[in-house]
């Protein structure tokens, strides 16, 4: 395993206190000017919250905006089914909130595997996000007095986060949505929904453009343009059951991989503690029940193993509220991989409750006799409908049942304090980076982190690589595009021509279990290489057998599916070879041989105080590691306490 | 073969519409599945139904859906003639199969409207739902230019309210359901949204107009005055959005809430029954 200390690597982080350095960015930044904005042409990739406020605010700035997604419009990106809320320093509670408060938080909630420079101006631009959003109309909870509510999610002490009953991400991204509307109606920005992003296509070594999919006609497609940003949402669906979209993918971002892009701490994912348990072999997703449930809710298992007695029959005496017995000073606001571990170590040890012996309780019981049924409803409503739905059980009455799930990605392309990839202009945003949540990200805080890339930072960053850099003029017509359209088009064919006997999904579910037993909530060596081999003979497999019926020149989702998981079975590879690289446990990757004796996450900071970044060196050799050194001037190291 | 771990299992017959793309004929074809688990949601049982076309060498059924949690509003399906299948409040990936019984047969059928044409199978065109958004489904400010958010008090009431409608997920089955396929309520459910906080009030006259005049040239359907389109509403969105919506418009055009008595676009045409 070689690791090198990267010049490829350069943050370009601005010196100064950390506190002017963004404001020394923009000072120095180079800028287009309002008329020759049109000439410049800037490819947004997803429409996500990320993506939706970057194409929004570049077309208002008055560049050509064309706005791709795979779904039939680009309000159904999968940020609309966030629920829990978005983080903000507005300290309206009076309780002692500033930016730099949640600059820590955020540092200290990732286990100090995040670059300061990032998170800080992430919490500095998070008032600006709710100005905007309450000023398109989005509809935050309110106080009777008119002002705006927030409660509080983990990981914190304070009340930070603002919300829309259960549906915030949904309210968000319909704001950002309508803004981008706004812009096409005007002309500036142009829609490509049902496109699949096949590939990048790099001229001279710069992102000039890409090759994707029109997903109705079957047609190859190719766009050129002066920047590429790539907003493509996270990578959770190679566990096959994950609270993702089941569309969402890591095709963009691996192509991209593939072309040069070095790709930022993939072992890094997110399990959320309080999701639907699985019920059967038949689930094809879990579902997540919002964070904010543990507000009211609390965590708890029988005190006997193996208890057989239904909830309302075991006495509060017997009762392990080990979430407030392991953690008095946050009890059940534990950030979230402490909270997922927490459950596992119950259910492996035999308190699990449930038919699967697989979950614990969520408990509303105190909130509604305290609150009423009716504040709890009004909190809530959506989730609890949700729940019933799902499992025929009505939460008002009893306990939820909950297990972790995979949820987020903290991993992604790496990008420097620009959101620039080592791809000269190909940015990335949101959730497809691996910027600001180092090991793990606290609740409320992707929402925060999509919006402030999308709407306060790519608008300056983009536009200084506009005004900096010499672009010849590149059109479509360029061989280069032809080229990698060509290989799109023969990936297409191969995977249509094996007939083999096996179904895409098939795979995609064999896949999805190697990965949750050896790469999921505890990982340790000899698992992690097991992965390894079991991966790759059923990439082997899956390029002998696997069956993607129909043809490519029509609607097929056989075939979107199988392009989908033909990426994941060689990312999925990565991410264990990631996880073994990296010696020590920190937020959500732990490493079962680095614990302390009451086992928590043992972080190794003399060795892996940085980011892993990989480069692909081609097919069939092994990819080389590289490192950021992480420095913390700002918010020294500690060891995380939550106790 | 059993896909059960827990509960009941069923067998059912489907019959399907198959359609190779929007210039060919379609039809309906019939299917067999046993040992559906009742805990199976409706989407996981196209699920089995697609690996089992798939291993007797027919094409999959293609269908729309993405988070499977109620929310996106991909999923669309005609369930024995209703939209989203048979529960109130749900939507087609939230429905389960506990919901049918043993040997039941189940149409399924692509939402049908002239708005919306079939691209394939069960998949539909509703790119008219993000033209009618275009024409004033919007508030018109730029990034960075926000006041303080604090600075513009919105009663609860308003924005509860606001957010009953807001709460849209843009699914079509209002559409689908309407006899006339009128897009009355999803035109609402924006108008009335935006209507109800002040930020939206600079643009209402020209929001309401844009978005009712792009739904003509879509050519939805009048609305009906049935309310079908509300018991179909999985997100719970009110007709009385739509009573808003005509008194938005009756002002937009008139200057006054009174102008034709609210009637402008409740009735025109084929009427209700
Ligand atoms: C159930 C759930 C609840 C959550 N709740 C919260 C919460 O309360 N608070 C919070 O802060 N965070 C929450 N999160 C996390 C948060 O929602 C996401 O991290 C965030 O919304 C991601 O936004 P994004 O813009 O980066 O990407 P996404 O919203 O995932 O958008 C990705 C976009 O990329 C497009 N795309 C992807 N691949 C391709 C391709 N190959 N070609 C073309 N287009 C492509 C898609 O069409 C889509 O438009 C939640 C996540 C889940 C799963
Ligand atoms: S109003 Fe209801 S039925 Fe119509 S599009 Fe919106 S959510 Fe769907
Ligand atoms: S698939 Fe998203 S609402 Fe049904």
């Amino acid at each position: 395993m070689s690791s090198d200390s990267s010049t490829l690597l350069n943050s370009r982080v601005p010196g100064g206190p950390i506190e002017q350095k963004w404001d020394s960015f923009k000072r120095d930044q180079k800028l287009v000017a309002p008329n020759s904005r049109r000439k410049y042409e800037v490819i947004v990739v997803g429409t996500g919250l990320a993506g939706a406020a970057a194409a929004a605010s570049l077309a208002e700035m008055g560049y050509k905006v064309k706005v791709f997604c795979f779904q039939d419009s680009p309000r159904r990106a999968h940020s609309i089914a966030a629920q829990g809320g978005i983080n903000a320093a507005k300290n309206y509670h009076n309780d002692g909130d500033s930016v730099w408060r949640l600059f820590v938080d955020t540092v200290k909630g990732g286990d100090f595997r995040a670059r300061e420079a990032n998170v800080y101006r992430l919490a500095q631009l998070s008032e600006n996000i709710i100005d905007q959003c309450v000023a398109q109309g989005v509809p935050f909870a309110r106080e009777y007095g008119g002002t705006l509510a927030n409660r509080t999610f983990g990981g914190t002490q304070v009340s930070r986060t603002f919300y829309a009953r259960g549906q915030t991400g949904q309210q968000l991204l319909i704001g950002a949505y309508q803004a981008l509307m706004r812009q096409v109606a005007g002309g500036n920005a142009t829609l490509y929904a049902r496109r699949e992003m096949l590939d990048l296509v790099t001229v001279d070594g710069v992102a000039r453009g890409i090759v994707c999919r029109n997903l109705t006609t079957g047609k190859i497609e190719s766009h050129a343009a002066h920047a590429v940003l790539l907003c493509t949402g996270g990578y959770g669906n190679v566990f096959y059951l994950s609270t993702n979209a089941k569309g969402c993918n890591v095709t963009a971002a691996w192509r991209a991989h593939k072309r040069g892009a070095l790709f930022g701490n993939p072992c890094y994912t997110q399990i959320h503690p309080t999701c639907i348990p699985v019920t059967g072999d038949h689930q094809s997703k879990l579902t997540l029940m919002s964070e904010s449930l543990r507000n009211d809710g609390r965590v708890w298992v029988p005190k006997q193993a193996n208890d057989p007695r239904t909830p309302s029959q075991i006495p509060e005496g017997e009762r392990d509220y080990y979430l407030e017995r392991r953690y008095p000073a946050y009890g059940n606001m534990v950030p979230r991989d402490v909270a997922s571990r927490a459950a596992k170590e119950r259910c492996d040890a035999g308190y699990g409750v449930g038919s699967s012996k697989l979950s614990v309780y969520l408990d509303f019981s105190r909130a509604i006799k305290e609150q009423g049924e009716a504040a709890i409803r009004g909190k809530y409503g959506n989730l609890f409908h949700m729940y019933q739905k799902i499992t025929d059980e009505n939460p008002y009455q009893s306990p939820m049942r909950i297990y972790p799930a995979v949820h987020y990605t903290m991993g992604g392309l790496w990008v420097d304090y620009h959101l620039e990839s080592t791809i000269p202009g190909m940015f990335v945003l949101g959730e497809a980076n691996f910027s600001d949540h180092g090991a793990n990200r606290l609740g409320a805080s992707a929402l925060m982190q999509g919006l402030a890339d999308g709407y306060f930072i790519a608008p300056y960053t983009v536009s200084n690589h506009l005004a900096s850099r010499k672009l010849p003029e590149v059109t479509d017509a360029h061989p280069r595009f032809r080229e990698v359209a060509e290989e799109a088009r023969m990936r297409l064919q191969r995977l249509l021509s094996i007939d083999g006997k096996r179904s895409v999904d098939s795979y995609h579910r064999e896949l999805g279990q190697i990965m949750w037993n050896y790469c999921g909530m505890s990982r340790n060596a000899a698992g992690l290489n097991t992965a390894i081999g079991k991966i790759t003979s059923l990439r082997e497999d899956f390029w002998r057998n696997v069956n993607v019926p129909g043809v490519g020149e029509n609607l097929n989702q056989s075939l979107e599916l199988g392009g989908r998981v033909a990426d994941f079975l060689e990312f999925g590879e990565l991410m264990c070879r990631d996880a073994l690289a990296r010696e020590e446990s920190a937020g959500g990757h732990f490493r079962e041989e680095h614990q302390t004796a009451d086992n928590e996450a043992k972080r190794d900071d003399e060795k892996f105080a940085h980011v892993a970044a990989w480069e692909y060196l081609g097919e069939g050799t092994q990819e080389k590691r590289h490192v950021e050194p992480l420095t913390f001037e700002f918010c020294p190291l500690q060891v995380r306490n939550y106790k | 073969m059993s896909h059960s771990t827990t509960g009941k299992t069923l067998n059912l017959k489907l019959r399907v519409w198959r359609q190779k793309d929007n210039a060919s004929r379609g039809e309906f074809r019939d299917y067999a599945l046993v040992g559906i688990s009742t805990e199976m949601s409706f989407l996981e049982m196209l699920d089995i139904l697609n690996e089992q076309l798939l291993q007797q060498g027919e094409e999959p059924v293609n269908f729309d859906h993405d988070c499977r949690e109620g929310i996106c509003g991909t999923c669309s399906l005609m369930i024995n003639g209703q939209a989203h299948g048979p529960d109130n409040g749900t939507t087609t990936c939230q429905l389960h199969m506990r919901r049918f019984h043993d040997g039941q047969m189940i149409t399924i059928e692509p939402w049908r409207a002239k708005a919306f044409p079939v691209i394939r199978d069960l998949v539909v065109d509703r790119s008219a739902f993000d033209r009618i958004i275009q024409a004033g489904g919007y508030v018109s400010v730029r990034t960075g230019q926000a006041p303080e958010a604090n600075s513009v008090p919105i009663s609860k009431n308003d924005q509860e309210s606001a957010l009953d409608a807001a709460v849209c997920i843009g699914c079509g089955a209002c559409v689908a359901s309407c006899k006339n396929a009128s897009a009355m309520l999803f035109v609402a459910a924006k108008v009335s949204h935006l209507a109800q906080l002040p930020q939206g009030a600079p643009e209402r006259a020209a929001r309401v107009l844009g978005m009712v005049g792009q739904m003509d040239s879509e050519e939805f359907g009048n609305c009906t005055n049935t309310s079908e389109c509300e018991a179909a509403c999985p997100a719970g969105v009110s007709v009385t959005h739509i009573a808003r919506l005509n008194r938005e418009y009756a002002k937009a055009l008139y200057g006054s809430p009174l102008g034709l008595k609210g009637e402008l676009l409740t009735s025109s045409g084929t009427g209700g029954d």
